[in-house]
């Protein structure tokens, strides 16, 4: 049988972010995988060359839709490290607080979009409505759902209150309760083994040698972890697992991110009930001196490396940004050369590459302002179906 | 900071300072982890291939291009446990010319795509295939991350919108 060329994307190739994959294929098979990507260049890197630090913080929180936290956390402690400044422990407990909230929030995406590509709709309802739990508490401390804004050169822009601590707090409870449930419908429901068990199989040995991060690089038995081998913020002084699977497939990376929920939980708790005295946001000069820094950040999708080199002026020289999924599209062609094209999906969504999510979920009524309600919109649901003439009452 | 605490740090410095005297300048410990080092652009690999087989430094995170003027940089950071090095490639601005080291860290291409694509560097012994981030039809010899670039020049009268 001849081989047969098939274009996937560059328009939604998994999700919806561009990125181009070229697929040979032998009947179902996939022999041969290429991948075109730089749809989404935007030029950041030079952009944050004509910017102050300050203006910088707000691009760089830009680069992703979804760890914005983690970029500009790795951008600011760069920074700082340059000056000399400790912004100092309540800060720094913050930064963490937020940044565990955000890997909540990705990983609960990224479990919503895998239930989506493997045809189990209902996963990706139930994670994404649990998801609004982790979302409204982020909202609670920053006033935001995705672009928090909560860093700036010197530390934090918003304190965490008791009462805030205290309702974060139970949202976190709620979510542990939630993600018990999706640890027992990753590991023992039938329709995600039957999709994920031996699919995108990514050996030890070659997770190293392309140099994989995060989830991806766990799932295939590499432990490696910026949280614990190079720690930053307050990590050193946190009790935490860093989870690994030997599977090599997309089933270990669906395993490794539902253990990391619980983790997660664990840390923010950890951090909340014991929040360190002390101011919030250093002082700090606009005019950073000579010199240059390498910030890590074990983002929710792994490694995140920022290389900043000022020259004492207020704007930096140079601003470097390699975000862990860049680290991991090596690694895709490998996964998906000898897999079946209705996998291909599945496998390049499980690396969980970066896609922007802005949309509010809050349904708005006329120019009133009136918000929908959760129970409002199911009531709204069933009277819809209803005037269709669908029956409840029998259900 | 103790000596003590630097003591993984300090092997490293004096291993690369053995294996490449007067090849080697200005290898720095900017603190507990973080490291710097400055070689000649010739030697790039040879000196990236004793620290990935000799030393563990088996992770390349990335590669930062640099425009300093009458130099090009390519910066190579390597990850051995917690040790950071970044090692900065240098070049004449007039010749940026490297060699691969995807042959060491096969996930690299696109770090070096990057160099070329946005500072113009030569990549010896890359592979052929698709240019990386800039798209397609972006107009030759504009590099957009050298100090002097300001912008594409402005299409000519009756092109464009």
């Amino acid at each position: 049988m001849g081989k047969i060329t098939v274009p996937l994307g560059p328009q939604h190739p998994a999700l919806k972010e561009p990125g181009s994959f070229t697929l040979a294929l032998e009947g179902e098979q996939v022999v041969g995988a290429s991948i075109k990507l730089g749809y989404n260049h935007r030029g950041i890197e030079k952009t944050c060359e004509q910017r102050t630090y300050t203006q910088d913080v707000y691009l760089i929180e830009r680069v992703c839709g979804i760890c914005s936290h983690s970029h500009t956390t790795a951008f600011c402690t760069a920074v700082e490290e340059i000056a000399g400044v400790d912004i100092g422990k309540r800060a720094k407990a913050i930064r963490v607080a937020v940044g565990e909230l955000e890997r909540i929030h990705s990983h609960l995406l990224w479990l919503g979009v895998a239930g989506h590509e493997i045809g189990f709709d209902t996963l990706f309802m139930y994670s994404w409505r649990d998801r609004e739990l982790v979302l409204d508490a982020l909202e609670l401390i920053s006033g935001n759902r995705v672009h928090y804004a909560v860093n700036t050169i010197g530390g934090v822009r918003r304190d965490i209150s008791a009462d805030t601590a205290r309702k974060v707090l139970a949202a976190v409870d709620k979510l542990e309760e939630r993600t018990k449930y999706y640890i027992k419908v990753a590991t023992e429901e039938v329709t995600v083994l039957a999709r994920a068990k031996g699919v995108g199989m990514l050996p030890e040995s070659v997770a190293r040698k392309l140099c994989a991060v995060g989830p991806l690089a766990r799932a295939s038995n590499v432990p490696k972890d910026v949280r614990r081998d190079d720690p930053y913020l307050i990590y050193d002084e946190l009790d935490f697992n860093v989870i690994t699977a030997n599977s090599c497939d997309v089933f270990g990376r669906l395993y490794v991110r539902v253990f990391e929920l619980l983790e997660s939980c664990k840390l923010i708790r950890q951090v909340l009930k014991a929040l360190p005295e002390g101011d919030i946001v250093a002082k700090m000069s606009r005019k950073i001196p000579a010199g240059e820094a390498v910030a890590r950040y074990e983002a929710p999708r792994g490694e995140d490396i920022h290389y900043v080199k000022s020259n004492g002026t207020e704007m930096p020289d140079r601003v470097k940004v390699r975000a862990p999924t860049m680290s991991n599209f090596a690694a895709v062609s490998y996964m998906l050369e000898g897999g079946f094209l209705a996998d291909a999906p599945l496998v390049i969504a499980a690396i969980d590459p970066c896609f922007s999510c802005t949309d509010r979920a809050t349904l708005l009524r006329g120019n009133s302002g009136e918000v929908v309600d959760l129970e409002e919109l199911r009531r709204m649901g069933i009277e819809h179906y209803r005037a269709k003439g669908v029956d409840f009452s029998k259900l | 900071m103790t000596a003590a605490a630097l003591e993984r740090e300090n092997a490293v410095k004096a291993a690369l300072e053995q294996k490449f005297p007067g090849k080697i300048s200005d290898i720095r410990i900017a603190r507990a982890r973080r490291m710097f080092a400055k070689v000649a652009g010739a030697d790039a690999v040879a000196v990236l291939s004793f620290l990935k087989d000799e030393q563990g430094f088996d992770h390349l995170s990335t590669i930062t291009g640099l425009d300093e003027g009458e130099n090009f940089a390519a910066m190579y950071h390597l990850v051995s446990g917690s040790v950071v090095l970044s090692l900065r490639a240098v070049v004449p601005a007039s010749a940026p010319v490297l060699s691969t080291v995807t042959g060491l860290f096969p996930g690299g291409e696109d770090f070096e795509r990057e160099l070329i694509d946005l500072l113009g560097f030569s990549i010896e012994g890359l592979k052929e295939g698709r240019r990386y981030p800039l798209p397609d039809d972006w107009p030759a010899g504009e590099y957009p991350l050298r100090k002097s670039w300001k912008g594409l020049p402005p299409a000519p009268k009756g092109e464009g919108k």
